[in-house]
């Protein structure tokens, strides 16, 4: 199938192997989330959420279940637009840019802002082919190989795989799996990672390998997460986000609570929810 | 001394508040006094009895329906078994009271229709399951399309004949392979479309989230996600279809008649003129008053069957090679 439809689908293909190293080192917002209201049909998922996401560092969403974080980050790369009665007000600037303009692609946007999934979801060939997926689908024509295996060292997969790479990615772990969700993300050199619960689906020594991961990644990469988990966010986000749900009204709506430094947020949470939820006193 | 005792009653105090309290009154054994030899199987026990008594009906149930089905099978190996030779598959029917002769030709005629008929069904079977698959819920066309596609799922064969009769027969001025191809196609198209859907639909959406979430197009996502992973499904969806239309009689009465003689003339293949297909060849000689004739209906059963057996078992591999996903 012939691709490269989109005027900018060979962005990917022109940086050279190892070139996409960010030189800016001066933490820098490269996504600016303003979302005021969203809606699915009628249900009001999520008011006033403002995040915005440094270069080179570990945003992670918090806080409970049905809280609207997975919503707000599949905002971030339009993902939200495959939902039925999706409606949203407020902006999402990437490099300056609203990605809800209406002369904005989703489909170019998906290719700079990446995304990893709660459940691993590789596609059901070989693991050559899930990495090399990307280069596909962009029409990249230099040199697949070196690219499929610089994706998976950078996903700490390659000595796991390398023996094996046509093999069902399916027969994997579920860790290895994820990881190699992670390299298929990697493989065209996005400038954003999303990810949602990444380690949910894992044992505690995969999410140890994942956590690891995005630490590594993180000097490339700009990096959202949702976790339920909150040691995990101690772990590795340099700033955080605390969403809870509003239930006056009668609805279910998420909003933002507190937003800064994680080390910040987790020794001295400013504000009565934040508090109780980190130190576990929900009810 | 006092501050590490004040941090000690403050650590049990954290403790209190974070661990989940246990009640620790005793409870009395609910299982005292109960009879525990009723764990082990007897058959004096009515439900036990009763549980082996069905497990037999079932397993004598099950033998009486493969009965038939084995019955058919003996049949034609007993009849048509003895015939079998390479002759059958290289010679021409024979003339009435004329000795040996075979269905070379039928056997071609029903493969080449089979696969005019696969050729035209195959496209659009898997682009109008695709599209049901993908359709929304309230899409109005998809669930009419739906609903017609299961209704000919039970569309009498002879009805699907006198169509391609009137719409091709009669328009192009002669009974030919062609015509009886596109009548067997209507036979097919709907077990296409409905196993190429549930195929599809069969795709965890994670899948296809991933290939959205990787920047690839609509069109990108069914090309290099959808039809690949649910490839396995749809090609056993052909092969029952295909399995189906090689044993269809009356659609090919009016449209591809029969014929005596090879396809081919003066070397080259023509698909416009009456053509031989075992089913009807089964069909003409079984009547017949001719001992050869109905020995040669008999072979030509058993090798319909081994073709539609072997179609089968081709398309039951495809679907053991559909991995868990």
């Amino acid at each position: 199938m012939a691709t490269g439809m989109l005027p900018n689908a060979d962005h990917n293909a022109n940086v050279p192997a190892g070139g996409a190293v960010a030189v800016h080192h001066k933490p820098e917002v490269i996504m600016d989330c303003d979302i005021q209201e969203l809606y699915y049909g009628t249900f009001r998922a999520v008011r006033d959420t403002k995040i915005p996401i440094k270069r080179n560092s570990i945003t992670a969403f918090i806080g409970p279940s049905g809280c609207g974080k997975s919503t707000v980050l599949r905002c971030l790369n339009r993902m939200n637009d495959l939902v039925r009665g999706f409606r949203f007000e407020g902006r999402v600037k990437y490099r300056g840019k609203d990605i809800y303009d209406p002369l904005i692609d989703p489909v170019a946007v998906r290719r700079y802002i990446g995304m990893v999934f709660q459940q691993p979801n590789p596609f059901a060939t070989s693991i050559f082919n899930n990495v090399a997926f990307g280069l596909r689908i962009n029409n990249y024509k230099g040199n697949k190989t070196e690219k499929v295996e610089q994706a998976l060292r950078r996903a700490a997969l390659w000595d796991e795989v390398k023996d094996k790479l046509q093999q069902n990615a399916l027969a994997l772990s579920g860790g290895q799996q994820q990881r190699l969700c992670i390299a298929r993300a990697v493989a065209t050199d996005p400038e954003v990672l999303l990810m949602d619960e990444p380690c949910s689906a894992l044992d505690p020594i995969a999410t140890r390998k994942i956590e690891e991961l995005m630490l590594e990644l993180k000097k490339r990469y700009t990096i959202a997460i949702v976790t339920h988990n909150l040691q995990q966010a101690q772990r590795v986000a340099d700033e955080t986000g605390f969403l809870y749900v509003d239930t006056s009204g009668g609805g279910r709506t998420g909003y933002l609570v507190e937003f800064g430094d994680s080390k910040e947020m987790f020794a001295n949470p400013k504000e009565q929810h934040t508090k109780e939820y980190i130190r576990g006193e929900f009810s | 001394m006092t501050d590490a005792k004040d941090k000690e009653a403050k650590a049990a105090g954290d403790e209190k508040r974070l661990s989940i309290r246990v009640s620790e009154e005793t409870v009395q054994d609910p299982f005292e006094g109960v009879d525990f030899s009723e764990l082990e199987l007897s058959l004096y026990r009515p439900r036990t009895l009763l549980s082996i008594l069905l497990s037999g009906l079932i397993s004598c149930m099950t033998l009486i329906a493969l009965v038939p089905l084995f019955a058919v099978l003996w049949m034609l190996l007993w009849r048509g078994g003895h015939k079998l030779s390479l002759a059958l598959f290289t010679t021409l029917p024979p003339a009435p009271l004329e000795q040996g002769g075979g269905f070379g030709n039928a056997i071609i005629g029903t493969i080449l229709m089979v696969s005019i008929a696969t050729l035209i069904t195959v496209p659009l079977g898997i682009l109008a399951g695709l599209f049901l698959a993908q359709a929304l819920k309230d899409n109005k066309l998809a669930s009419t399309v739906r609903l017609s596609a299961k209704v000919l799922t039970g569309f009498p064969s002879i009805l699907a004949g006198v169509f391609a009769y009137g719409a091709i027969v009669l328009t192009t001025g002669g009974y030919s392979a062609i015509a009886g191809g596109i009548a067997l196609s209507i036979l097919m198209l709907p077990t296409v479309i409905l196993t190429s859907e549930s195929a599809v639909a069969m795709v965890p959406a994670r899948m296809k989230e991933a290939s959205i979430g990787m920047g690839a197009t609509g069109a990108q996502t069914v090309w290099m996600v959808l039809l690949p992973t649910a490839m396995p499904g749809i090609l056993t969806g052909i092969m029952l279809a295909v399995a189906r239309a090689a044993g269809e009689t009356a659609p090919l009465l009016f449209t591809a008649l029969f014929s005596n003689y090879w396809l081919t003339s003066h070397g080259r293949l023509n698909i416009m003129q009456p053509t031989a297909s075992l089913a009807v060849l089964i069909y003409n000689f079984a009547g017949m008053p001719f001992k050869n004739q109905v020995e040669l209906a008999w072979a030509a059963a058993l090798v319909l069957v081994v073709l539609v057996l072997v179609i089968n078992l081709i398309g039951r591999s495809f679907s053991k090679q559909q991995i868990e996903l």
